[in-house]
């Protein structure tokens, strides 16, 4: 009897979705590989509350309507980078999205767009983690330290060069904004390019030499256009277009210097 | 990279064609691109100009009279709008282009240097246009 009471009560705590009266019809771009050729929308009936994420909404679709359904989450707070989806159209994170700024008109949401989907709303990210590792993203110290010696020390200011570029998510927004990469997927793109900047610019950092290559390279910055969608979406506002930009004047320099420094001698 | 096929995986690539109507920021970045095309069409007019003044002077006066006609008008307001909003939209993006400036030891903000830009623009148009009217009265 306690029990019952119990149950009864844990029930009436959350509201049951059948009691809540509001529903909102989220599109969703599925893709099974294993019956679709190609990705076809379905469209689910959502009821809500104000303040459910668009995360939650597809939670609720695969907990009751349709287990299948596959997508990509960890943390729900807009810092693991892992739920990036298009929202009707937009780049976002869909736990940093809410269902209730697309009442009652719905919502389609989207694998991120310029990935190859893998299933549903996950994509392939290989060629993002390739291109991670590719620019060296730890400190390569100008003159080695033995322990003894101590931690490498940073002024407030030195640090303030690069902190806007460290709070990079790696959520790949800024690649789904970015037309030039979906043209070409070799070019480096916009957060990977605002990591390496965030290495180059570290007081302690000596690794920039080894990282212009990439700068200069046929699938470096001059890919850029300057669209400037990348910093729109960035929800860390990060500015990855400006680090972009800021390099293709540094890659310029350098060529430059090349005629008036021998190689080496040139910064 | 061409993603690996491993079993059951086929990974689905979306095609790129009418990439700039699906979003109104691309319709916005093609629109501010082209206006670039009304610059250049102005130049070349310009340039035609340097052309008939060296082919003597009545050529130039040629010239000078064909910028009267309603069309000729037409055309360099035209131009002028599309100028303007080329300006607008240069000076919108001109601080995600530039490293850091900083002004007694603060960062400038993205709309100081927007505003600084469009100001200096303002400002030479207007010396350009003062410095022209006194020439020609
Ligand atoms: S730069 Fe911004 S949008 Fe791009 S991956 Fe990093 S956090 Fe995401
Ligand atoms: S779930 Fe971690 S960023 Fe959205």
């Amino acid at each position: 009897m306690e029990l019952q009471a119990r149950r009864q009560n844990r029930k009436e705590s959350r509201p049951a979705m059948s009691e809540i009266e509001k529903t909102i019809p989220i599109e969703v771009l599925r893709y099974r590989p294993e019956q679709d050729t190609e990705p076809v929308l379905q469209t689910f009936q959502v009821p809500f509350t104000d303040d459910m994420s668009v995360l939650q909404g597809l939670q609720y679709i695969k907990d009751y309507l349709d287990g299948s359904l596959s997508f990509r989450w960890s943390c729900r707070m807009a810092i693991c980078g892992s739920c990036g989806m298009m929202v009707n159209g937009k780049p976002s994170l869909s736990c940093k999205t809410f269902l209730r700024d697309y009442y009652p008109g719905g919502l389609r949401i989207e694998a991120l767009a310029h990935f190859p989907i893998e299933r549903d709303l996950v994509i392939v990210m290989d060629d993002f983690i390739e291109k991670l590792e590719s620019i060296k993203p730890y400190i390569i110290p100008k003159t080695p330290r033995a322990l003894s010696e101590g931690e490498y020390l940073q002024t407030p200011e030195e640090r303030d060069v690069y902190e806007q570029f460290s709070s990079c998510i790696n959520c790949m927004l800024c690649y789904a904004a970015c037309p030039q990469y979906g043209l070409n997927s070799k070019f480096v793109g916009p957060g990977i390019m605002a990591l390496l900047h965030r290495y180059n610019m570290d007081s302690r950092d000596g690794g920039t030499e080894q990282r212009m290559e990439l700068v200069h390279s046929e699938d470096g910055v001059f890919n850029c256009t300057a669209v400037g969608y990348c910093s729109e979406v960035c929800p860390k506002h990060v500015d990855p277009a400006n680090a972009v930009n800021i390099n293709k004047t540094e890659s310029a320099k350098d060529y430059f210097l090349r005629f008036v420094a021998p190689k080496g001698a040139a910064k | 990279m061409k993603p690996r096929a491993i079993g059951k995986r086929r990974p689905y690539v979306r095609p790129m064609a009418g990439w700039w109507r699906r979003n109104p920021f691309f319709v916005e970045y093609m629109i501010h691109e082209g206006t670039a095309f009304f610059v250049a069409a102005y130049a070349l007019v310009l340039l035609v100009g340097v052309v008939r003044l060296a082919q003597g002077e009545a050529a130039w006066n040629g010239w000078l009279q064909a910028l009267h006609s309603p069309v000729a008008i037409a055309f360099h307001l035209l131009v002028l709008v599309a100028m303007v909003y080329h300006s607008w939209t240069w000076f919108n993006i001109m601080p995600r282009t530039l490293p850091p400036i900083f002004v007694a030891g603060k960062r400038l903000s993205a709309t100081a240097i927007t505003s600084g830009g469009l100001a200096a623009t303002a400002f030479a148009s207007a010396v350009l246009l003062l410095v022209v009217w006194r020439l020609s009265t």
